[in-house]
């Protein structure tokens, strides 16, 4: 177990928290400015006069930070060494 | 299957709409390319290397059941029978997850095997190894296949788009990222699908909801447009009548426990292969035991958002109303062309604005891919694994099962191109296949509970229980559709696989008695009494600790969650 505590490193930028973050991010921009710029009346028609979209695109936004804060305070740690024969099944190990 | 005329269900999507979705696919390719970096051998993927944590693992489980037919399936429920369709959820799902968590994943995980049709092997042999694999196997190409019909007649109708460009869309996408990135993409792809999904059904919800005057309004429309009779099954959980169509309580509640919440519901959670990967992907056995138990939370609080906008989109939509009232009367049809399938669409097209109407768009894709892709991922490991390994190529170096792994994947899209085009041109078969497919685990989990709690059952007895029970469950199946029997609808599916869990149980007893039974020294690790289940249950990863994490404790938070929701809505 030494072994693999050396070798640990960082997953880097491939988190799905990250990508998590970047989804909600880009999605929660769009819907705040539509929110912001573009609450029409065809719209507010629909909502019934909430306007979703702002509220989606602000609740989006908090999320996506927080995914990304999660993933920057706790990054992941991967084993890199994993011996080949924890990999076998218990019959085809020699 | 639609013959609506199209333009009722027309979205008018605007360019912002469409970018958002595009930012969905180009995030969901990303995954893929990012995942092949971590592919270097077989294990990696068909099972992520086995390092996912818990509650990946466990968004993706949930997720992946998830699919479009479960989406637009329940909603339409919600839509026709209203409350009752909880038990799909808090009978039907719950109890069985915390079972699989705390009972069956140590064994499964813990015998370190890649598929649970090798799970089979170890306990049976070949013969029951056999059977299960090629069933599984065509299984999942047909429902990858009905996915992508499912998906393309939806974007059809809500995007106007041609039947075979989304299918081929749909099918290259899901081919490029699973075929690149295995089991990690799948996964991956299935956790971010979850979060679209609710932050399309979240604000549906509330805004369909604010739309009819909150649950009271909603309550006083469906009160003013039914007959009393008909509102009270509609607005209380039990007994359910309207949704098994059976007349009396006490046997409605009863097929509903033990026939929905016991038989298919256990038969599903515990051996369905495409969901048990999932968790059989985790980096441990602690982690892989909360996988189901962590999936038991969404899944309980996520119907909320399904049935409720299900039973909007039923009083909010006229020409809906109208279909619905006429389904309530006992019509087997609605005269206007709707169908309770509808309902989803119909209530995003009444509610959602441009913008959160891209969020919606790209939530159904997302669902209907991500169910295709859960099938792919799991006929690519069975067929590598459990066909071509065992039966027909055995003992060739890793990187040659790697490629293998990925030709079928490949092989696996064209099939099911191929299940949709057949779905196009008999879209009945379909329908009936999909309802085969709702009962075929009852027969499996049969034979697997025996196998695991009586050592004495032997490989003939699981090779012949798990025929007799598919047959059987078969067979009552037709005598309910041709009518010989009295019931139909969802009742047929649960008195169907009460039939093949009984016909499997006693055909197991009946061989097991008159063969040979195998030795207790081959059984270790497989059978509940000869195997020390706490050195199965042992963790050594430093991210298990904390009583929080304690499988137990969170099997019994989900199962609280799941009564207190259900005295609420009694």
């Amino acid at each position: 177990m030494t072994e693999e505590a050396k070798t640990r490193r960082t997953a880097g930028l491939f988190d799905l928290r990250y990508i998590i973050a970047t989804l909600f991010g880009v999605f929660g921009i769009v819907l705040l400015i539509m929110g912001l710029v573009d609450f029409t009346d065809a719209a507010a028609a629909k909502t019934g006069g909430i306007n979703i979209n702002l509220w989606v695109g602000i609740v989006m936004i908090v999320v996506a930070a927080l995914f990304g804060i999660w993933a920057w305070l706790r990054p992941v740690v991967i084993e890199a060494q994993v011996r080949p024969e924890d990999m076998l099944t218990p019959g085809e190990r020699r | 299957m639609h013959v609506l005329a199209d333009a009722n269900l027309r979205l008018d999507a605007s360019a912002i709409d469409y970018v958002l979705v595009a930012v969905y696919f180009v995030l969901v390719l990303g995954i893929g390319f990012l995942a092949q970096r971590s592919v270097n051998n077989s294990l990696d993927f068909f099972l992520s290397g086995r390092s996912m944590p818990a509650w990946v693992t466990g968004l993706a489980f949930m997720s992946a059941n998830l699919g479009a037919v479960e989406l637009v399936g329940m909603t339409a429920n919600g839509a026709q029978y209203g409350v009752p369709t909880v038990h799909f959820y808090w009978i039907g799902a719950v109890p069985a997850m915390v079972f699989v968590g705390l009972v069956m994943m140590p064994f499964y995980y813990g015998a370190k095997v890649r598929s649970l049709p090798q799970f089979l092997l170890r306990r049976f042999g070949k013969f029951a190894h056999l059977v299960n694999s090629i069933s599984f196997a065509l299984a999942q190409v047909a429902q990858a296949g009905i996915n992508l019909f499912l998906l393309a007649t939806v974007v059809e109708a809500l995007l106007g788009w041609n039947l075979w460009l989304s299918v081929a869309v749909a099918a290259v996408i899901v081919l490029a990222y699973t075929t690149l990135g295995g089991l990690s993409a799948a996964i991956y792809t299935e956790v971010l699908q979850f979060f679209v999904i609710v932050a399309m059904l979240v604000p549906l919800t509330i805004v369909g909801l604010h739309r009819v005057g909150g649950w009271s309004g909603l309550v006083d429309k469906i009160q003013g447009s039914s007959t009393a009779n008909d509102a009270a099954a509609q607005l209380s959980s039990w007994p359910g009548s309207n949704l098994t169509s059976i007349g009396n309580s006490t046997l409605s509640v009863l097929g509903i426990v033990f026939g929905l919440g016991f038989v298919l519901s256990f038969g599903y959670w515990t051996t369905n292969f495409a969901e048990i990967q999932r968790a059989l992907s985790a980096k441990s056995v602690s982690a892989a035991r909360r996988t189901p138990l962590i999936a038991a939370y969404p899944k309980t609080l996520i119907v909320l958002v399904i049935f409720i906008p299900g039973m909007i989109a039923a009083v909010l939509s006229g020409p809906f109303a109208k279909c619905k009232a006429e389904l309530v009367a006992g019509a087997a049809k609605c005269s206007n062309g709707y169908e309770p399938n509808d309902a989803i669409q119909l209530l995003i097209k009444d509610v959602l604005p441009n913008g959160m109407l891209g969020v919606a768009i790209a939530g159904l894709i997302a669902s209907f891919m991500a169910g295709m892709a859960a099938n792919v991922s799991s006929f690519n490991t069975v067929f590598t694994y459990d066909i071509w390994q065992s039966y027909v190529r055995k003992d060739r170096p890793d990187g040659y099962y790697l490629r293998i792994g990925r030709i079928v994947t490949i092989v696996g899209c064209v099939l099911a191109v191929g299940g949709a085009a057949i779905a196009m041109g008999f879209n009945n078969i379909m329908t009936y296949l999909q309802d085969l497919f709702s009962f075929f685990n009852a027969p499996l989990f049969a034979t697997f509970i025996i196998g695991l709690f009586w050592k004495r059952m032997t490989a003939a007895a699981a090779g012949w229980s798990l025929i007799a029970g598919t047959l059987s469950a078969v067979i009552v199946n037709i005598l309910g559709k041709v009518e010989v029997l009295p019931v139909s609808g969802q009742g047929l599916s649960f008195i169907s696989a009460i039939a093949a869990f009984v016909i499997d149980i006693a055909v197991a007893v009946a061989v097991t008695a008159v063969t040979k039974p195998r030795p207790d020294s081959e059984l270790t690790g497989l059978v509940w009494s000869l195997t020390d289940r706490k050195a199965l249950r042992r963790s050594e990863a430093s991210d298990d600790r904390g009583w929080y994490r304690k499988p137990v404790v969170v099997g019994m938070g989900a199962l609280v969650l799941a009564v207190a929701l259900n005295i609420i809505f009694w």
